[in-house]
């Protein structure tokens, strides 16, 4: 333990709660109050209801949560095949060539996303790839902006892996993609499956590309909450929020139950 | 089919370092041949050359009639056991056992019997639905064992195989591979080393390499016996060597003349002197040599005296005595002259 003393841990336990509190936990709760509200007076909103969540599940902002979950998962299987692929590949290259591809895989993660949004807008504005208007627009943005998270775990996690493993699946007459689909890829599946979750998370709250790029039958979730609050529907905009937190909570909890189970083996 | 291995002279060279230097040695279909040498000689390298981990730089090497020089490590047909296991820890025993067998494509009705036999022949039927971390080091190291020996290889190769173990485990593995070798007497095994007690238990042949090089070759006996470099001399049994000059029916050790067989070496050439620590006796006798009690150390049945003769050190193991000499005191060591070896000087480095 880094800290001795009762007085010590307490101290560190008051500066936690400091630090915690009003950055983290208060506008989360807000949100929540909010949600539940008609109108703000004073420093707390007020009057009890339920009427938002009632109007966030159902119509467009229900659309709207299949249309963010459909285009996080796609994205995300997508970022994780590709991150995966080019990660494999990176490792078995040497010297410029692996640094190369690195760098190229991280690029993504130093353009700001509204750079990549435009970047892609006006990629695919024309023909031959007239991709704009399309909700497949969409889902190419988001699995730029998360291949780079999966590619950056993956590629961690393949250094770690002692290469023993696949020298004793060669020895024992393993092929090469033997190798990789039956002991390669079950020792990373903690990492991929922790690797899956960030995408997921990432995607599913993205807004500054997409809103450069979403077609009227393709609105995510985090859209609708922007426009909501942009038209002055604080309270609606905020039920939306929270129906985006606890999806996301929902989907990243199934993910972790993965990476268990992998673990645990 | 049996097969041995070939080693045509094999180098392995990295930048400037040569790590293995022109490796020559056949290993004979059904032999045992141990590899043995201190970290750093070249022995894990040239068994990873038979593998397939390692390309030569130079040479090719043969698995039976095979050239499997360019051959990639999953065509060559070879069992390998390394130091740290290399289980597969997502898969169970049973799974770990059949995983050489599914690979090669081997008809998917025959593997069950395979991997029990396997697994039976190493006295681990028992864990076969077990996972690796739910095993001991020395169970780990059984079921990889049985998962190199289910492919039925013509050639086992161990790395090192028991020196994640501790003492006792060690040598109850130690019999159990020599057992596994009678019950398997076609398969050839390349048994890297550098504990001299598992070389000379199980080999059949024992090579000692040193600094990348072959240094000598043959028989437990004769090394022990009969060592031809000072390195072997040293390395396997821990000699005394003393410099000496050849004289007439013996040598001449700092004045003293020691009765030894001398063979064909001329008279006044310059000798090592070999005489393994356990030869040497305490007391008066043949080859009797005077000097000063340096260190004594008590090896429960064994005493080991570090002596001072005229300059140089002498080991000598003696039964445990009863009143050890004290630090310092004059005793007097002997030799039978039929104990001694005489190496020519300069054959140090091979």
């Amino acid at each position: 333990m880094l800290v001795h003393s009762r007085t010590g841990r307490w101290a560190s336990w008051l500066v936690f709660a400091v630090l915690f509190v009003p950055l983290f936990a208060v506008p989360l709760l807000v949100i929540v109050a909010a949600s539940f509200s008609t109108h703000w007076s004073g420093a707390f909103p007020s009057g009890p209801t339920a009427e938002h969540y009632a109007a966030a599940v159902r119509g467009e902002s229900l659309q709207a949560l299949t249309t963010s979950l459909v285009t996080a998962v796609a994205a995300s299987l997508l970022a994780l095949t590709l991150g995966t692929w080019a990660a494999l590949a990176a490792a078995a290259l040497r010297g410029r060539g692996r640094r190369l591809l690195d760098a190229l895989f991280v690029l993504p993660l130093a353009v700001p996303s509204v750079v990549v949004g435009l970047a892609v807008l006006v990629a695919f504005s024309r023909p031959p790839l007239l991709l704009n208007g399309t909700r497949w627009i969409v889902i190419m943005a988001h699995t730029v902006l998360v291949t780079a998270f999966a590619h950056q775990s993956v590629s961690a996690a393949i250094r770690r892996l002692d290469p023993m493993y696949e020298q004793a699946a060669a020895g024992l007459g393993a092929r090469p993609s033997y190798v990789l689909f039956r002991v390669k890829l079950p020792l990373l599946l903690p990492s991929l499956s922790a690797a899956a979750g960030l995408c997921l998370a990432l995607s599913m709250g993205e807004l500054s590309a997409t809103m450069m790029l979403y077609p009227p039958d393709w609105t995510p979730l985090p859209v609708l909450v922007f426009t909501a609050t942009d038209r002055g529907s604080l309270f609606t905009g905020s039920a939306l929020a929270v129906v985006l937190m606890a999806t996301t909570l929902l989907v990243l909890l199934a993910v972790s139950r993965i990476r268990t189970r992998a673990s645990y083996r | 089919m049996t097969s041995g291995i070939r080693f045509d002279g094999v180098s392995v060279v990295y930048g400037e370092t040569t790590v293995l230097d022109a490796l020559t040695l056949t290993v004979e279909p059904g032999e045992v041949m141990a590899l043995l040498g201190p970290s750093g000689s070249g022995k894990t390298t040239a068994l990873r050359t038979v593998a397939g981990f390692v390309t030569p730089s130079a040479g090719r090497v043969h698995i039976g009639d095979r050239d499997v020089t360019d051959l990639p490590p999953y065509q060559r047909g070879i069992g390998m056991v390394v130091q740290q296991y290399a289980l597969f820890p997502h898969l169970r025993v049973d799974e770990n056992v059949a995983f050489g067998l599914k690979a090669r494509k081997h008809p998917r009705a025959e593997i069950p019997g395979r991997v029990a036999e396997a697994l039976e022949m190493t006295g681990m039927g028992a864990y076969a639905r077990r996972h690796p971390r739910e095993l001991s080091g020395g169970q780990q190291q059984r079921v990889a064992i049985a998962r190199a020996l289910a492919i039925r290889p013509d050639v086992l190769l161990l790395d090192e195989p028991l020196s994640a173990l501790d003492a006792q485990l060690r040598s109850g593995m130690l019999a159990e591979l020599a057992r596994l070798h009678r019950e398997l007497p076609d398969v050839s095994v390349l048994y890297v080393t550098h504990d001299q007690v598992e070389a000379l238990t199980l080999a059949d042949r024992i090579a000692v390499m040193d600094r990348a090089r072959l240094r000598d070759c043959g028989t437990p006996q004769e090394l022990y016996r009969r060592p031809r470099t000072e390195f072997t001399a040293s390395f396997v049994g821990n000699a005394n060597l003393l410099p000496v000059r050849v004289a007439a029916g013996g040598v001449d050790l700092g004045g003293t003349v020691l009765e030894v067989p001398v063979g064909d070496a001329a008279p006044g050439s310059a000798a090592t002197l070999c005489v393994r620590p356990h030869l040497v006796g305490l007391g008066e006798g043949p080859n009797a040599l005077r000097g000063r009690i340096a260190e004594v150390q008590w090896r429960g049945a064994t005493h080991r005296l570090y002596v001072d003769v005229g300059g140089h050190r002498v080991k000598a193991d003696v039964r445990e005595l009863r009143d050890t000499p004290p630090l310092g005191s004059e005793v007097v060591l002997h030799f039978a002259p039929e104990d001694a070896v005489l190496l020519a000087a300069g054959v140090r480095d091979g």
